[in-house]
């Protein structure tokens, strides 16, 4: 019997879905390994299929997405009983994705935005979806929203990582055939090589040793030099915190690294390492001066957090309230 | 010592971790001791080589475990026993203090100071101020927070966020 892949979607953008389709030709090989049992955005499974198997007979889930709903919560909680392994895949499982940003805001700021204030609204009686709503006589409910946006292990016990946003067809290549030959790293390990992504660039020769920024510049006000390194033209690469594996596709488009692969094994909280590293080579000693040059950087928990807020130490803007409890 | 996570925000004193670098400001520290000045006995000092050693993790991990306040002491600038390490923690600081502000933390949770080896006074003065300023804003709290969020969610027990929680040592 060939061993059962599921493959699910939570808050996420459906770009980790195309990365499997990215597979190309590869997919077939994967099809003809593994059954497929449940794949919501390709295949016509149905939760009540999982929910009918055995405990533990799926090999594996692929998740992507964060864990920003109740339903989310629920279907990842069902997936990690029936499955062996529990996979991150892509940014947003691993690290909250950008999904986690929304951690900077509450609840209650969030659905005001998207439901009433937002420039592209016309909700003149300012209506809400309701948990729970009355069709027709029928009741229709409808899955609640947590207040923090989650990483997959802060919901659920999970074994590998699949990093990238989304990750690439060669790392999800090498982690499906490991998965399949049973050649597994530690439990808890991410599924790329553990090294910042700087030791894979093409321009690691134009790295200076002694970086001294004397002003940092925003990419889309800046001609990019396409052969030099980002750091030493003042751009705010994430290379230096990130680990490698993506063999460096953003750098080759003549893009800075924003950091989706996110942190190497050694570093808990990826923005406080880049904010260190990007820091400390300022190259004024005041106060002042430092503030200037510094000023190039507006939004440091954007810039530094990208894919990682859901994961990092404080995990959220801490001073928000918590709007509503749902149990 | 009593266990703060336990006790009622009625019982609360301020917790504040203090990074001092070895050659100045600990020196400084020492030097308070053994003149047997006074200061607010609210300060766990954790003595590193340089200021320049203070990854921007360890003042964020105080701040998860619990700390109210995060202080740090180096060398007056010139004076780095290591040339440069102290320079290197003031632009740290200079941006880690804006991305606490958009984080939700009071600048003011967290202070550098440069306190020379001669300075023992600086010291007591420096952490009175800051107990004071920390009694002010009042606690942070995160690490009953994290509790306080994670109840929206089910079994919590096995993630990792839980068991870096559980390992937090009893101060």
């Amino acid at each position: 019997m060939k061993p059962k892949i599921a493959i699910y979607w939570c808050a996420s953008c459906g770009g980790c879905e195309e990365a499997v389709v990215d597979l190309a030709e590869d997919i077939l090989g994967v099809v003809e390994a593994v059954d497929i049992v449940l794949w919501p955005c390709a295949m016509d499974f149905k939760r009540a299929d999982v929910e009918a198997m055995p405990d533990g007979s799926i090999l594996a889930t692929l998740l992507n997405g964060a864990i920003r709903s109740t339903e989310q919560e629920e279907m990842a909680h069902l997936l990690r009983r029936k499955s062996q392994f529990m996979i991150a895949y892509g940014a947003c499982a691993h690290l909250g994705g950008v999904p986690g940003l929304a951690n900077q805001f509450s609840l209650e700021h969030m659905l005001k935005f998207y439901f009433e204030d937002g420039p592209s609204n016309v909700n003149p009686e300012k209506t809400r979806p309701q948990p729970v709503s009355t069709v027709n006589g029928h009741e229709l409910t409808i899955p609640k929203l947590h207040n923090v946006v989650r990483a997959l292990d802060q919901v659920v016990d999970v074994d590998y990582y699949i990093p990238g946003c989304p990750p690439t067809p060669k790392v999800t290549k090498a982690a499906v055939s490991a998965l399949l030959e049973r050649r597994l790293p530690p439990k808890g390990s991410v599924l790329a090589p553990d090294i910042a992504l700087c030791d894979q660039c093409p321009r690691k020769a134009t790295k200076p040793t002694n970086l001294a920024f004397t002003e940092f510049k925003r990419p889309h006000l800046t001609q990019l030099d396409p052969q030099t390194c980002f750091l030493a033209q003042g751009v705010v690469c994430m290379g230096p915190a990130t680990r490698s594996g993506c063999e460096a596709l953003c750098i080759g488009g003549n893009m800075p690294c924003t950091g989706c692969f996110g942190p190497t094994s050694r570093v808990r909280d990826q923005g406080a390492k880049i904010l260190s590293s990007l820091a400390s080579n300022v190259a004024p000693k005041d106060a002042a001066e430092i503030d200037k040059v510094l000023a190039g950087i507006p939004d440091p928990v954007g810039t530094f957090y990208r894919y990682s807020l859901a994961k990092s130490m404080l995990r959220r803007k801490v001073s928000l309230p918590v709007d509503q409890v749902l149990k | 010592m009593t266990d703060a996570t336990k006790s009622p925000t009625a019982n609360w004193t301020p917790r504040i971790v203090a990074f001092f670098c070895n050659w100045c400001t600990y020196t400084a520290a020492d030097l308070a001791g053994v003149s047997r000045m006074k200061y607010a006995p609210n300060i766990r000092v954790i003595r590193v080589m340089c200021s320049g050693r203070v990854d921007p993790q360890f003042v964020l991990d105080a701040f998860a475990k619990g700390a109210d306040g995060v202080l740090i002491g180096g060398c007056h600038p010139g004076d780095c026993h290591y040339s440069e390490g102290n320079y290197k923690c003031l632009r740290r600081y200079q941006l880690l203090k804006r991305m606490l502000a958009d984080l939700g933390v009071e600048p003011d949770r967290l202070r550098l100071e440069w306190i020379s080896a001669a300075e023992g006074e600086k010291v007591q003065r420096v952490v009175n101020e800051m107990v004071e300023q920390i009694n002010k804003l009042g606690p942070l709290g995160l690490h009953k927070k994290f509790i306080e969020w994670d109840k929206e969610i089910t079994s919590f027990e096995h993630t990792g966020h839980a068991a870096s929680v559980a390992q937090t040592p009893t101060i």
